[in-house]
């Protein structure tokens, strides 16, 4: 075993111990990898207009059946998801949205993770979940 | 106290009566030990020296309402285990030793009650992105040299000591703007609890960058531009990702999470 306690990229992704910030920064890193693979995927599928219309038309058809509708449901979930919360970390990274540093009364609570922080974190996935399910709705025509 | 060196009327110490061998005494140790509810402290043992992996060695712990994590671990080590290596000193969430992994989360052992975990089991762990000394004991060499890298302290070209000068005046307004950060206690707990650090150890950490805010807000300071090119590094400031993790286990009330965010904006140039 290592002397250093590092708790390596299990330490990083387990979401659950501190509250939602860590479940946001969690779901940040999976839907940016999510999305990084879809990108990578994306071209590889357009691409295949280059060999002609019906390689375009068999590689369409991966995502007309039920497996591919959840998938790209999934994908506009983490888009609206990575949108929002990224749009709140931007806001946030900049130094807004905290008020002023004060000196701190006990029961302390931070600043950092005020309420509109955690709203903002509700709502991202509320509009992804949202999202989503209006894109099932259109593909499955319900 | 008197001019006589005698205690004021009701404030004397009473009278002991029994030594501590008396035997009432002792009847009314067992009895209050026997009264109080019982707790399984799970501790965990590693000596990097000798073991291959971590064990949990298990101990039966009489509690208190008052009890504290440090104190049944304490318990353990006088009467169930002397080798039991763990690093303490105030007692009173002052001097920072105590940190360690309680339950799960990092906290302080002096600071966390065991009646407030709320739980039958209490199953205690050296910090997390620490290198391990021994069983609970972890090295603050490496938080204390990023700490320095920092520079903790009031750069000025002059200086109150000089004579003819001046000293430093600051409204309340001043010391607000960075008085939390003064409060950090260097116990580690910030770090421990950062998702960064988990696969980083050459980030600076939260406990650095919030002591980096301290001096960088504190207006009788000069060396701002010094602080913010020592942060601006690939293992710097950047590699934070706002979890907040570390502000939600800071025992005293700091947080980095906000001074690692106020620092950014002096950064991107939205703060003088």
């Amino acid at each position: 075993m290592d002397k250093d306690r590092k708790e390596g990229i299990k330490g990083m992704a387990n979401p659950g111990r501190y509250g939602i910030e860590r479940v946001a920064y969690w779901l940040m890193r999976i839907t940016g990898l999510g999305l990084l693979f879809y990108f990578i995927g994306h071209i590889y599928e357009t691409s295949s207009l280059l060999d002609g219309k019906a390689a375009w038309d068999s590689m369409l058809e991966l995502t007309q059946t039920t497996e591919g509708h959840i998938f790209l449901a999934l994908v506009i979930g983490m888009c609206v998801f990575h949108t929002g919360n990224g749009i709140r970390l931007m806001v946030a990274q900049a130094g807004f949205g905290f008020g002023k540093a004060r000196r701190p009364d006990y029961p302390y609570t931070p600043s950092s993770l005020n309420m509109k922080n955690k709203l903002c974190i509700y709502v991202s996935i509320g509009l992804a979940a949202l999202a989503m399910m209006y894109g099932l709705s259109v593909m499955f025509h319900v | 106290m008197t001019k006589d060196g005698a205690l004021p009327k009701g404030f004397e110490r009473p009278t002991v009566s029994a030594s501590p061998n008396d035997s009432s005494v002792q009847e009314k140790y067992e009895e209050v030990k026997s009264s109080s509810k019982t707790i399984t402290l799970r501790i965990s043992k590693f000596n990097p020296e000798k073991d291959l992996r971590t064990a949990f060695h298990a101990f039966t712990v009489p509690y208190q309402r008052w009890t504290t994590v440090l104190d049944a671990i304490l318990e353990v080590k006088s009467h169930q285990d002397h080798s039991i290596g763990v690093r303490y000193s105030c007692r009173q969430a002052t001097c920072g030793s105590c940190g360690m992994i309680i339950n799960g989360k990092p906290r302080l052992a002096c600071f966390t009650k065991i009646s407030e975990l709320d739980s039958d089991v209490v199953t205690v762990e050296p910090m997390n992105n620490f290198p391990l000394i021994r069983d609970l004991a972890v090295g603050f060499e490496r938080m204390f040299s990023t700490h320095k890298r920092i520079k903790p302290y009031v750069i000025r070209e002059d200086s109150e000591t000089n004579p003819g000068t001046k000293e430093f005046l600051q409204s309340p307004e001043d010391v607000e703007k960075y008085i939390q950060f003064a409060s950090c206690i260097k116990c580690g707990l910030c770090n421990s609890a950062c998702p960064t650090m988990t696969t980083d150890s050459t980030f600076i950490g939260p406990q650095g960058l919030a002591q980096a805010y301290r001096y960088v807000a504190d207006n009788r300071d000069q060396g701002k531009d010094e602080r913010l090119r020592i942060i601006d590094e690939p293992h710097g400031i950047w590699r934070c990702h706002f979890a907040g993790s570390c502000s939600q286990v800071c025992p005293k009330g700091v947080d980095p999470a906000m001074g690692i965010q106020l620092l950014r904006g002096y950064l991107l140039g939205y703060r003088k």
